[in-house]
């Protein structure tokens, strides 16, 4: 009965974060020096786009109870993938992108592998992955530089038919190929299973190996999206560019209602939990404090946005309850 | 259990018989490495990690990690340099070392009271801190002109020798070393350390004071990186951003390298110097053989990779 209710309250979209997220936006256009055009909801989109990428696939790999610490560093390195290979002709250009796709899920791979048969805890094995992966990225681009095909950043970065930002279309068409198909069949909930007990999990015949793999698979791509993506945003490559994006990705994910023991949660969420970050950052520009503040302020309201989840505490009947 | 697993000071061993040979076979291709000056100077890089992998040893034997340690340390020495040169060395200027370390204190009482009472993750937790420790800092040192200036007792710490030799900053470690030793041997807190890590609900059943325990351990852990931060400053001459970043990651690497089980509940100290040793000799053959950055960092994440799936399989 209590594991019904909190089954279904848990799968929700993290109404919490959707409401914060409208209120931050009213906020943010209306502060916004030319207000809600598709051009300004196109740059807020561009800006939110990479980190929602990054913070979708980390979610994923959080619901099977696990943390991926490399997904900056797979960012960073098909970041620097996309400045060399994305450019050229239409041919090239498709075998760059598949091949920056390629190269996100092969890290993801290595990944699951070392923390499923090599038997590693996830949070350090992917520190010890990500150092590697950060080294191959600075091979590939010592410098900053590189280039990006322009005429795909102009499709993907600018808007549809005037209608609505086109980076938001591609973050919805990729998670919706990519990760719903997923989701509703054996290894989507095999991945949420094993989050939630394992060992149940297990006993229950599900493939939990292969869901944790494949968990790890799919942040690999989807952090490959955000780095392909942030190619597109500044037209170059940065070994150095995945370092945020790793703890950023993790805040979006709490704030997004997706708890770090895993098996609960949805991407929904997550990415609302990305857009605040994103929008939070635009609005203290645009509203015009000192930036010399904002980091605090930023700091400030994550920790209380953090500490809110212990409102839970408030209603545990029994001290044992807070242990979990 | 014990049997299969082996002594649970294995880890200890291995990494310090991999530095030792690692150390040889490097020394016989590269005779400055076994000279006692650079030893020494060795020892010296790697106090500053050693302190910060102490306490975060306590933290993460817990099953905790603490991710605030970077701007720990950077608060401490910025705020305490400032304190100096801002009352004069020397005088009431001497009171910047307790500054900083109550600073430090202060951070990590508000990580243990977040985890412990808030039951918030440490691990989004102490990144909250640590991004707004460092939202203070950034506007403090923007706002104002700060001068960083340490004092005569940081500058001892950082820079001094003991008998021409030994650096201060190692015998500091040495004496950090020998009071996580005795607290985890000797004390009752030490000794509750290993069950609340292991399974704090039954810790808790037992009677255990299982938040008091965990917020001392992330005290400590907050003490240990803001001393680690001032012989920093010490040894640098002044604070500085990022002072802290190089020592987060690594420092965890550390204690994990030795042994230290990152759910907590298992781990020795020695594992942890162990460890502290193996990451900085290994730092300091790749810069003598000036091989790049990238190339390091992939050695510095299979070394980890490879011996963690070593002790996974025994």
């Amino acid at each position: 009965m209590n594991a019904i209710r909190n089954g279904f309250a848990s799968h929700a979209p993290a109404w919490g974060a959707w409401v914060v997220l409208l209120l931050l936006l009213v906020g943010y256009f209306a502060v916004h020096p030319r207000g809600l055009t598709i051009d300004s909801a196109s740059i807020w989109s561009n800006q939110v786009t990479a980190l929602a990428f990054v913070a979708i696939g980390q979610a994923i790999v959080v619901f099977t109870r696990g943390l991926d610490l490399s997904i900056g560093a797979i960012l960073a390195l098909t970041n620097c993938l996309a400045s060399t290979l994305v450019s050229g002709t239409p041919l090239e250009i498709a075998f760059g992108v598949a091949a920056v796709i390629g190269a996100g899920a092969a890290c993801g791979l290595i990944n699951g592998f070392v923390v499923v048969f090599g038997r590693i805890q996830a949070i350090i094995a992917t520190i010890a992955t990500g150092a590697v992966f950060t080294g191959i990225a600075l091979l590939i681009r010592p410098i900053p530089g590189g280039s990006v095909d322009e005429g795909l950043s102009d499709i993907l970065t600018y808007d549809i038919f005037h209608l609505v930002p086109s980076s938001l279309v591609l973050l919805a068409i990729v998670t919706m190929i990519v990760w719903s198909p997923i989701r509703c069949g054996l290894l989507g909930r095999t991945i949420i299973a094993a989050g939630s007990h394992v060992q149940s999990a297990y006993m229950s015949g599900l493939p939990v190996h292969r869901a944790r793999i494949v968990a790890f698979v799919l942040a690999g791509i989807f952090a490959s999206f955000g780095g392909l993506f942030l190619g597109l945003q500044t037209l170059s490559g940065d070994a150095n560019s995945g370092i945020p994006y790793t703890l950023n990705s993790i805040a979006a994910v709490v704030l997004g209602g997706v708890p770090l023991s895993g098996g609960a949660g949805s991407v929904l969420g997550v990415f609302a939990g990305a857009a605040i970050i994103r929008t939070l950052g635009g609005l203290l520009f645009f509203t015009g404090i000192s930036p010399l503040a904002q980091p605090f302020i930023q700091g400030a309201i994550l920790g209380i946005a953090v500490a809110a989840s212990a409102l839970r505490l408030l209603r545990t009947r029994n001290q044992l309850e807070v242990f979990r | 259990m014990t049997a299969i697993v082996g002594s649970p000071n294995a880890p200890a061993r291995i990494v310090f018989i991999s530095t030792l040979l690692l150390l040889i076979v490097t020394g016989l291709y590269l005779p400055q490495f076994f000279s006692a000056r650079y030893l020494l100077q060795q020892l010296h890089t790697a106090a500053f990690l050693g302190i910060v992998a102490a306490g975060a040893m306590l933290v993460i034997l817990l099953g905790h990690i603490d991710l605030s340690v970077p701007w720990t340390m950077t608060v401490a020495a910025t705020f305490s340099t400032a304190f100096v040169s801002a009352m004069g060395n020397g005088g009431i200027g001497e009171l910047g070392v307790v500054l900083g370390l109550g600073i430090g204190a202060a951070m990590g009482l508000i990580n243990g009271l977040g985890v412990a009472v808030l039951r918030i993750p440490s691990m989004i937790w102490t990144l909250a801190v640590d991004t707004i420790a460092r939202g203070i800092c950034v506007y403090y040192t923007g706002q104002y002109i700060v001068k960083s200036q340490p004092d005569s007792l940081m500058l001892w710490a950082g820079q001094g020798k003991l008998f021409d030799s030994v650096s201060m900053t190692v015998v500091l470690w040495g004496a950090i070393s020998l009071i996580i030793t005795v607290l985890l041997r000797r004390t009752l807190f030490g000794r509750y350390i290993y069950p609340v890590g292991t399974n704090e609900t039954a810790a808790y059943l037992s009677g255990l004071p299982t938040r008091r325990v965990v917020v001392a351990a992330f005290v400590a852990s907050g003490m240990c990186s803001a001393l680690a931060g001032l012989t920093l400053a010490g040894y640098a001459n002044q604070a500085y951003q990022n002072m802290g970043e190089p020592y987060l990651l690594p420092g965890i690497a550390a204690v994990v390298l030795g042994g230290t089980s990152i759910d907590g509940g298992r781990g020795r100290y020695s594992g942890t110097v162990a460890g502290v040793l193996l990451i900085t000799l290994v730092g300091s053959i790749l810069s003598v053989l000036q091989v790049p950055e990238a190339i390091r960092q992939i050695i510095y994440g299979l070394i980890i990779l490879a011996m963690l799936s070593f002790y996974s399989r025994r």
